[in-house]
């Protein structure tokens, strides 16, 4: 445990690029990611309490929501923002079965849903269901997002 | 027709899933400082002092502001609200100060810094504490405040906020020759909107004396109006934008974090501040939708034809009237439901209570009112041994019947109700609603329920739409509809391509609205915006038509009469390669010799919704919308008896939708609405403790609707009798999908479990300690 009393700075990596940040010591990771010297707002603050999901980034590959996290534990890691997504087939899906009315969850969905084609590539529908009830959607009836990442996993 | 009917994505769609599309607290400037909300922690009590020296003297704090900050009150209809509280708290969650400071930490340091006094009073905690005759009052001042907006009748020395009446023939004799008589009263919790994105407002104030304002709303000229009103400003200089909106559910139509944001830039020179909600003061100081208790009585014949109806319905409205008395007259018009009654009395009753206050929720009052009559109506089928659906289809309106408020009614503004019931029954499998078991313990029944919403916007709503054109011949629209996932936007552009018979493609449409560019929409609610705004923009399209036509016919040496347009060419009409392409006139045509004519060809276009009046005080005669929006919903369930769990089979809706403009983002408005329905129904509820304590302002305390607790299927059917007045005979949808599905959950359990089921939310609890208290 690393125990931070005044601003530092950490290393990391963010959407493949190395990156030297500066961080105060109660920065979340969110507020890193949303800091205008990083200046990703793709990761949303919903309830930056854990519970919805709006903020969910890779963490090496794992999703977490960034707002339960502090930055400094990101130290030497490797994060993937929706930002570092291009052209993947769960973004392509999305488009396609129109799987987000207000797109205010949809970050969050398409990270869990990529980390989730990621470890298990044809998931069935009780581990998708699994995988994405940590996130909360209030537009869509979910029905949409359950057929996107369906699809994209069968691409 | 190409653009309409179509499956277009959502103009932004692109955004939306690279983290590029920016929403209000995205929008970082320079210099920003950030303000919080203190929430009183107290339900009800006189404030005798906010200390807040402690919090000034915290490095990095610029400002604390208390009540004494903002003399003035607040309110749509009623002025009965201090921006931060003032004498009095009267919600737990209420505004108590603001502090204002260089970073988000500082300020959550500061706010745990500032200390209320508080000298506590009895809460009034529940509607019929409100109601009792030695009642606490909310508001002692209920009968001097100013009606900002009439019609609005508070009931002095009382928690009456306001009362609304309508009244149709002779509802007592008729209920008295009915052969059969139904009694239901119904309880529903308050409920909040959740948005994904909580509410955040940005407010700078120039040196100028321009005031910029950023904000998640529904409503940015309500906003400008009223912050130019509250702080006594030009209209022109407030300029309100608001980028895209990450859901509003009409929770973001109240006018509320950009009075204070106004107020904290103010305190520190005119600096950029941000108000940003936390999840937790989202939930318990911004406002809520509201609760009910209703008594509904319905007589019929022993046929099964609704002779009479006296309804009552107590609006638990919170703290503060905000929208409610608009609400209370939009029950009062549709009262009935969607059937023919010629004998009703409503009363509908806006009461004060120490709960968070209230603002529209997404069908503006019709989906707990639709509740009370739905219950109604399925008891009374089984009183009288008769099919639900028939019997819904027995009394359904139709055309040139009268509505409660004797507004005639047409194939045009009402569509078929008949239509939607016949084609429920295959889309649902429809059993009759008889229960029946499918294993040791588990019963399965289905559920039926019908609705009906109008607009009951202001007789004066008005909209408007600008297109410039560009050199290529492309376009530009631009409209103050805000874009909150409704698809808005999207359906807007379809509009004007069609009109102008063009690619959608080839429309281009802005995100955001910006009061200082973009024409006045009244606000983006009341599932109004393809409606009002389409034909705004039919009517710009038409001017931009004459204008290509008038500038073409003198280049082509010929009358505008002779002209017709496609394919992004003006053309004779008998000999179409005498033509001209839109990017020849789009800015003015030049002759080969150099020499030019016209100028840009800039189309504007304005709707003012028509025939509108404010229902009359003593009877609540009038008209209050342009057209209804009718349809049914089903739910199958699963029921446990020994668990009292139950599981979602399926849920179904059958609307009248007129001409669907863009049918994937229809269906999905209206599944989105079924799901919201379906969670609002099984759990979500706001919650308050003995003395008033806000205790779900959480999403592990207030539960919404997550992955796997959705039906295994949600089927959508539309049936398309137009709306001859609306853009292509669409029909509005975007709150429907919500108002009847918890009232046909309630229904199929009350069915499976052989109890009357008459509260929400639906949980495994309820259902037990009703059996439990069942005689």
């Amino acid at each position: 445990m690393k125990t931070l009393t005044g601003p530092t700075h950490i290393q990391l990596t963010i959407n493949g690029e190395p990156r030297d940040v500066f961080i105060e010591p109660h920065y979340t990771l969110l507020d890193l990611l949303r800091h205008p010297l990083v200046g990703l707002t793709g990761a949303k603050p919903g309830c930056e309490n854990g519970d919805c999901g709006a903020c969910t980034v890779l963490l090496n590959q794992k999703p977490v929501k960034s707002c339960m996290m502090f930055a400094v534990d990101a130290e030497g890691k490797t994060v993937l923002t929706v930002e570092g997504l291009v052209d993947t087939p769960v973004q392509r899906a999305f488009l396609k079965h129109f799987a987000f009315q207000c797109g205010y969850c949809t970050s969050g969905f398409l990270l869990v849903a990529h980390a989730l084609l990621h470890e298990i590539p044809h998931p069935d529908r009780h581990q998708i269901t699994e995988w994405l009830r940590s996130n909360i959607c209030r537009c869509t009836s979910y029905e949409e997002i359950l057929a996107a990442v369906h699809e994209a996993s069968e691409s | 027709m190409t653009s309409i009917g179509a499956n277009i994505p959502r103009k932004e769609a692109p955004n939306k899933v690279t983290g590029r599309a920016r929403y209000t607290r995205d929008l970082y400037r320079p210099g920003t400082l950030y303000a919080l909300i203190v929430p009183a922690h107290i339900a009800h009590a006189r404030l005798l002092a906010v200390d807040t020296r402690e919090a000034r003297a915290l490095a990095g704090v610029k400002a604390v502001l208390t009540g004494a900050d903002a003399p003035f009150l607040t309110g749509d209809v009623i002025e009965d609200h201090p921006p931060l509280a003032r004498d009095k708290v009267r919600y737990w969650g209420e505004p108590v100060a603001l502090v204002v400071a260089r970073d988000m930490a500082t300020a959550q340091q500061a706010a745990a810094l500032v200390h209320c006094t508080y000298d506590p009073l009895p809460v009034v905690n529940s509607i019929e504490d409100a109601l009792r005759a030695d009642a606490p009052l909310v508001h002692e001042a209920v009968g001097s405040y100013t009606i900002a907006t009439p019609p609005a009748s508070p009931r002095p020395h009382s928690n009456i906020a306001d009362e609304a009446n309508v009244t149709k023939g002779d509802s007592d004799g008729a209920l008295k020759a009915s052969d059969v008589i139904v009694q239901v009263h119904v309880s529903l919790p308050q409920i909040d909107h959740a948005a994904m994105e909580p509410r955040v407002a940005t407010a700078e104030i120039l040196a100028d004396g321009r005031v910029l304002i950023e904000t998640s709303s529904q409503a940015p000229f309500e906003v400008q109006k009223l912050v130019a009103q509250y702080f006594q400003l030009d209209p022109g200089q407030v300029t309100v934008s608001v980028p895209l909106v990450g859901g509003a559910f009409g929770g973001k139509a109240s006018v509320q974090l950009e009075v204070l944001a106004y107020l904290a830039s103010h305190a520190v020179g005119g600096r950029v501040v941000t108000l940003a909600n936390p999840r937790e003061v989202d939930m318990e100081s911004s406002p809520v939708g509201l609760g009910l208790e209703a008594d509904v009585t319905l007589g019929a014949t022993q046929e099964g034809r609704l002779t009479a109806a006296i309804l009552r319905f107590y609006l638990d409205v919170g703290a503060y009237a905000d929208s409610a008395p608009r609400i209370a007259r939009a029950i009062a018009a549709q009262c009935t439901g969607p059937y023919r009654i010629d004998h009703v009395h409503a009363d509908v009753y806006a009461v004060y209570t120490n709960h968070t206050y209230t603002t529209a929720f997404r069908g503006f009052g019709h989906m707990p009112m639709t509740f009370a009559i739905e219950r109604a109506m399925d008891e009374l089928a089984q009183r009288l041994s008769i099919d639900p659906l028939d019997l819904r289809q027995r009394n359904a309106l139709r055309p040139g019947d009268r509505t409660p408020t004797k507004a005639r009614l047409t194939p045009s503004n009402l569509g078929s109700l008949s239509e939607t019931i016949e084609r429920l029954k295959p889309l649902i499998g429809w059993n009759g609603g008889e229960p029946y078991p499918v294993a040791p313990h588990r019963i399965r029944a289905q559920g039926v329920a019908a609705f009906w919403k109008t607009s009951s916007s202001p007789p004066n709503a008005t909209s408007g739409a600008i297109v410039t054109m560009n050199a290529d011949g492309s376009v530009n629209l631009s409209i103050g509809a805000v874009e909150f996932g409704s698809g808005a936007k999207t359906t807007a552009a379809q509009i004007l391509a069609e009109a102008l018979r063009i690619p959608v493609s080839r429309v281009f449409i802005h995100e955001a609205v910006n009061t200082d560019t973009d024409p006045e929409h009244w606000k983006t609610v009341a599932s109004l915006s393809t409606y009002m705004v389409g034909r705004a923009v039919l009517d710009a399209a038409q001017d931009v038509v004459r204008q290509l036509k008038s500038l073409a016919a003198v280049v082509l040496r010929c009358a505008p009469e002779d002209l017709d347009y496609g394919n992004e060419t003006v053309f004779v009409r008998d000999d179409p390669s005498i033509k001209l392409t839109y990017a020849d006139l789009a800015l003015g045509y030049q002759y080969p010799e150099g020499d030019s004519i016209g100028g840009q060809i800039i189309g504007r276009g304005r709707f003012m919704i028509r025939h509108l009046n404010l229902l009359d005080q003593e009877t609540g005669h009038g008209r209050p919308g342009p057209a209804w929006t009718v349809g049914v919903q089903a739910v199958e369930i699963e029921y446990d008896d020994l668990t009292h769990q139950y599981r979602l089979l399926k849920a179904a809706t059958v609307l009248d939708a007129g001409h669907v403009i863009n049918p994937a983002i229809a269906h999905g408005q209206v599944r989105g609405g079924m799901a919201m329905g379906l969670g609002i129904a099984s759990r979500e509820a706001v919650r308050y403790g003995p003395q008033g304590e806000f205790l779900t302002n959480q999403f592990r305390s207030y539960k919404v609707l997550r992955l796997g607790e959705q039906p295994d299927a949600y089927l959508v059917e539309f049936v398309t009798n137009p709306q001859v007045d609306a853009p292509f005979g669409a029909r509005p949808l975007g709150e429907h999908g919500v108002l009847a599905i918890g009232a046909a959950l309630a229904n199929a359990l009350s069915r499976a479990t052989n109890m009357s089921i008459n509260q929400l939310p639906i949980t495994p609890e309820l259902i037990w300690q009703q059996r439990r208290n069942a005689p």
